[in-house]
């Protein structure tokens, strides 16, 4: 179990003298505590593999400092930091049972035999594996083979951190949840810091408690799912979590009204002091946002497309340049692809350049 | 209902056909007809039917006894040869760079050997192995060890298998180097978490994952080294006696040496067959255990 | 001009792949095969290619029997899963290549390249090769090649499945635009409902080498005419429990009792199973309704907008779905509650004999 520490942590794959702008990582102060949940979410390229294995030891950061427990571990090889690692594909030892597969680490650390075998035959329990502990490993499905796989991390009781790389990739979609929920179940169970990369909102959003977005090398917010998807800091997170994204939608903000096209919006807060220059945007889910007949007052805008997700209706409608999804209230219909957008002001939210900023109540 | 496509692409490959028929099918027969023949002197063919076949499988017979000897000196080499070469390419394959500049560089200077003639090979180690004059030769002999490839049995086996293991453990090095890039790196950095010894990460990762790679290196290093020819008809032509006579040696004998036609015709076909059963063996056996795996 | 499929059977290795299926579909029209893997959908994309024959039966275009015409002679496009390209052609070669095959003049395949890039968006990448863009530039440069033919039959396999939830998604949102700016009949293969229901068109379900319905998408969708079609159209499972109909009430599997009200009034006494998708199933703390089952949470999956609450109640495993953001405690005791006005209702055969707005 360890508290993890990033102090001002960067790579460059070019070298410490690279411009920070081409960083694959980019400078980040963080702290991870003990026992915690984490996910490490954005799209390909974000950075977050390369954090991942900043952690692992697998990569010598070129800036920074990573601290386990307080204690400097930066410089220290992958074999001596205690941690565990689930990769993208199950990664087994193929002339060995399963059995032996689960004890092998133990093995290389020469703990004793009936020490091992308690430890072996109590994580085949807590992974379903018991019947299975004399099997080849290769015989086994890619669900099985990736619990073994995790099961030689957690065989260690040592062992700080659980890193997981994309770890459901391979598995087939009817099997993903029983596995997420099975490691959900382990960390409740354990009490282990298990820090998971994905690229995939609902795997990240389901089993970490917080969520560390990531973009384009940068650790864009980090909060749990509930704040991420209630408050984005940044108009990225905004746009990646949830389906459909955000709306964002330049505007024009003074006090408690904002102005689109010309048309007023009411706010919730009061904004005043934005920074001058910046590039003002507002922006609010299309779950709040609802379509309505056309009407003296409220921002018009034609109606292009409605899709019928069956439990709930969007419509992608356009205003000036930009494109915008509305809900769609049952029993709504237009007949000349005409409406008004009613926006709830609970739930508008205003970025300059990209970032939240927050109002006077 | 099956209608086959454009049925006018045949005719393409015909003149391959024409070609195959005269360079391969024609003279197979012929060895055939042969075979079932005693030939005399220019074109007097008596039927013999399965007459050399008899006689070469029976090893009381002179043709019989020198087919056997043959072949048990196949055998062995091939045996030799394969224990040899397959644990040395493979250690040496792990010793290559994988990344980096030095790759290419490496990669090709391994494979110098395989790219000179095999009587260029015959010939530059025929010089070198000289007990008198040749540079490996020399200096044995000047260690004092008894070396003598023209004279002494051991030594021309020596030789031999020498010059074998020189010009095609850089096959099985390729090979096994292939096989070791195509093991993703997610395997090495697991072993390092786990905290696994090299000897441990070379059992438990390198070798299972090397299993398909080794199998087809074996397979065309054995039908390799059993029809193994030049080299040894350069450097010990056969000798000293009959020590290094391998089957292909002897056939050239037979055949073109006491134009024997019919038995050596008998002989080729024979040694044909065992060739191609032995790799049809082989063949099995690999899918075979494919399958294995798969259930 | 339409293709047809008649009769249409496929054996592979002696199992059989398709049974007896028959389909027509027209010009300008998007028809989306729905069903979950192994149903048959790539099989049937093969047989109305041509890349396959049909082990009995007929492919028809335009009334004339092709079935013995060989692929290269059709007018077909198709978009796989895996993003195929030529990787040593830049953007704009391997969208032309198409047309270089038909020897088109010049001018023509720069006109053709120019549209079908326009339309995807690819306009400033017609310079790279495909190793250098994304998956999602990759996928798009593929649907480019197969449009720019002009053929009269696209198909599509899957074509968003191996893409980041994100990418997809924007990808899925302009598809329906390239689709009706083509005016090629279409067919886009798929095992997720929602994709069905964001592209529109007809959908056509499958299930183990059958078709099970065909229909307007958002009909289908609404009323499927058997259980076995609500099961391949719902994403998360269709939730299903059994009930008995007697003397104006009805009993739910597992003992909960109540008035035979709503689309339950209509129905003879008899057994029947109910199938509610996962926003059919409400969540209350409290305060239950009549229909109302006691119920324990098992996990909560998070997608960012919706929560879905996994359940297990009388040996069943529900789910329900629930706007925004919501945790339950894996163990949690709550009260899942149905409308009976909002539910489908099977009967023993399997065939739907009520569904919402049908009473």
């Amino acid at each position: 179990m360890a508290r993890i520490d990033l102090v001002d942590l960067a790579h460059s794959y070019g070298g410490r003298d690279a411009p920070e702008e081409s960083f694959a990582l980019k400078p980040v102060t963080m702290t991870w505590r003990q026992g915690g949940a984490y996910a490490l979410l954005g799209p390909s390229g974000c950075g977050k593999t390369t954090l991942l294995n900043l952690i692992s030891g697998i990569v010598a950061p070129t800036h920074g400092k990573i601290l386990f427990d307080g204690v400097d571990i930066t410089q220290q090889s992958t074999e001596k930091r205690n941690i565990a690692q689930v990769f993208q594909f199950p990664v087994i030892y193929d002339t060995m049972t399963v059995g032996q597969n689960l004890a092998f680490p133990l093995k290389n650390r020469r703990v004793p035999k009936p020490e091992i075998e308690k430890r072996v035959a109590e994580i085949a329990r807590l992974l379903d594996l018991t019947p299975d502990l004399n099997r080849r490993a290769t015989r086994m499905t890619a669900d099985a083979k990736q619990k073994i796989s995790l099961g030689r991390g957690l065989v260690r009781p040592d062992v700080a951190a659980v890193l997981f790389d994309e770890p459901l990739t391979v598995i087939d979609p009817e099997l993903k949840w029983q596995l997420r929920s099975k490691l959900k179940a382990l960390h409740r169970d354990l009490d282990l810091t298990m820090i998971y990369v994905t690229h995939d909102q609902t795997e990240a959003l389901t089993f970490a408690d917080t969520v560390v977005v990531m973009h384009d090398g940068r650790v864009v917010q980090s909060g749990t799912p509930a704040e991420l998807f209630e408050k984005p800091a940044h108009t990225f997170v905004g746009y990646f979590i949830g389906s459909p994204g955000m709306n964002i939608v330049p505007a024009e903000v003074k006090g408690r009204e904002a102005r689109i096209d010309g048309h007023v919006i009411a706010l919730n807060r009061s904004y005043d002091t934005l920074p001058a220059g910046a590039k003002i945007e507002i922006g609010v889910r299309p779950e709040f946002v609802e379509l309505v007949p056309p009407a003296p007052g409220l921002l018009s805008t034609n109606i292009e497309r409605i899709d019928d997700l069956g439990r709930v209706r969007f419509a992608r409608v356009r205003i000036g340049d930009t494109k915008l999804a509305a809900r769609v209230p049952s029993g709504f219909s237009s007949s000349d692809s005409t409406a008004a957008l009613k926006f709830d002001p609970a739930h508008i939210h205003v970025y300059a350049d990209s970032r939240l900023v927050e109002g006077a109540a | 209902m099956r209608k086959t496509l454009n049925n006018r692409a045949w005719l393409m490959v015909a003149p391959v056909m024409i070609v195959v028929l005269f360079s391969a099918l024609l003279p197979v027969m012929t060895v055939v007809n042969y075979s079932v023949q005693d030939a005399m002197a220019e074109n007097h063919f008596f039927w013999n039917g399965d007459s050399w076949f008899r006689e070469l499988l029976d090893p009381s017979t002179e043709i019989g006894s020198r087919f056997s000897g043959a072949l048990e000196r196949n055998l062995i080499f091939s045996f030799v040869v394969l224990l040899i070469e397959v644990p040395l390419g493979v250690a040496l394959s792990l010793t290559l760079p994988r990344r980096g500049w030095a790759v290419g560089p490496s990669l090709v200077l391994i494979a110098l050997p395989m790219l000179i003639p095999w009587n260029v090979v015959g010939t530059m180690w025929q010089i070198f192995a000289r007990a008198d004059i040749g540079l490996f030769g020399a200096t044995l002999t000047g260690l004092g060890l008894h070396y003598n490839d023209t004279q002494d049995p051991v030594s021309a086996w020596f030789t031999i298998l020498l010059i074998d293991v020189w010009h095609w453990t850089p096959l099985v090095i390729l090979l096994s180097y292939a096989g070791l890039r195509a093991i993703p790196d997610a395997f090495y950095q697991a072993a390092r978490i786990d905290a696994a010894r090299r000897w441990s990460v070379f059992i438990n990762i390198e070798l299972p994952k090397l299993q398909r790679v080794l199998v087809l290196a074996i397979l065309l290093r054995f039908m390799q080294s059993f029809m193994i020819y030049t080299e040894p008809f350069v450097v010990t032509g056969g000798g000293p006696g009959n020590a290094t006579t391998f089957l292909s040696i002897d056939l050239v004998k037979i055949a073109l040496g006491q134009v024997d036609l019919g038995s050596a015709a008998a002989m080729s076909l024979v040694y044909y067959l065992i060739t191609i059963t032995l790799c049809w063996i082989f063949f099995t056996a690999m899918t075979q255990l494919d399958l294995l795996k798969e259930a | 001009m339409s293709v047809s499929l008649d009769h249409v059977t496929r054996d592979i290795d002696g199992v059989p792949a398709i049974r007896d299926v028959s389909l027509t579909l027209d010009r300008g029209t998007l028809s989306v095969l729905l069903g979950p893997t192994l149903s048959g959908k790539t099989s049937i994309m093969r047989l109305l290619a041509g890349l396959d024959k049909p082990t009995t039966g007929r492919v028809l275009v335009d009334g004339k029997d092709v079935t013995g015409l060989d692929v290269r002679r059709r007018s077909v496009a198709m978009v796989y899963q895996q993003f195929i390209n030529y990787p040593s052609l830049t953007v704009y070669e391997n969208i032309a290549s198409p047309l270089r095959v038909q020897r088109k003049p010049k001018a023509e395949i720069e006109k053709r390249v120019a549209e079908a890039a326009r339309l995807l968006r690819l306009e400033p990448y017609l310079k790279r090769t495909p190793l250098q863009l994304s998956g999602g530039q990759q996928q798009r440069t593929a649907i480019a090649r197969a449009l720019v033919k002009g053929a009269d039959l696209v198909l599509l396999d899957e074509p968003l499945a191996n893409l980041d939830y994100k990418l997809r998604e924007e990808l899925r949102a302009e598809l329906p635009r390239i689709f009706e700016a083509s005016g090629a009949i279409f067919v886009y293969a798929t095992t997720e409902p929602t994709e069905a229901l964001l592209l529109g068109g007809n959908t056509i379900c499958m299930w183990e080498g059958q078709v099970l319905q065909v229909g307007n998408t958002s009909g289908v969708y609404r009323h499927p005419e058997t259980m076995r079609v609500a099961q391949v159209f719902s994403d998360p499972p269709l939730n299903i429990v059994g009930i008995e109909k007697k003397n104006g009430s009805v009993q739910y599997a597992g003992g909960i009792s109540a008035p035979a009200s709503g689309l339950y009034a209509g129905l003879a006494d008899g057994a029947y199973r109910v199938g509610f998708r996962a926003h059919q199933l409400e969540i209350a703390n409290g305060q239950a309704g009549r229909h109302a089952f006691a119920a324990t949470v098992t996990v909560t999956e998070i997608t960012g907008s919706e929560s879905f609450v996994h359940l297990h109640r009388d040996a069943s495993n529900w789910v329900a779905v629930l706007h925004g953001v919501h945790e339950f405690e894996p163990g949690q005791q709550l009260d899942a509650v149905l409308d009976p006005d909002n539910v489908f209702v099977f009967d023993a055969a399997d065939r739907l004999v009520a569904s919402p707005g049908s009473a």
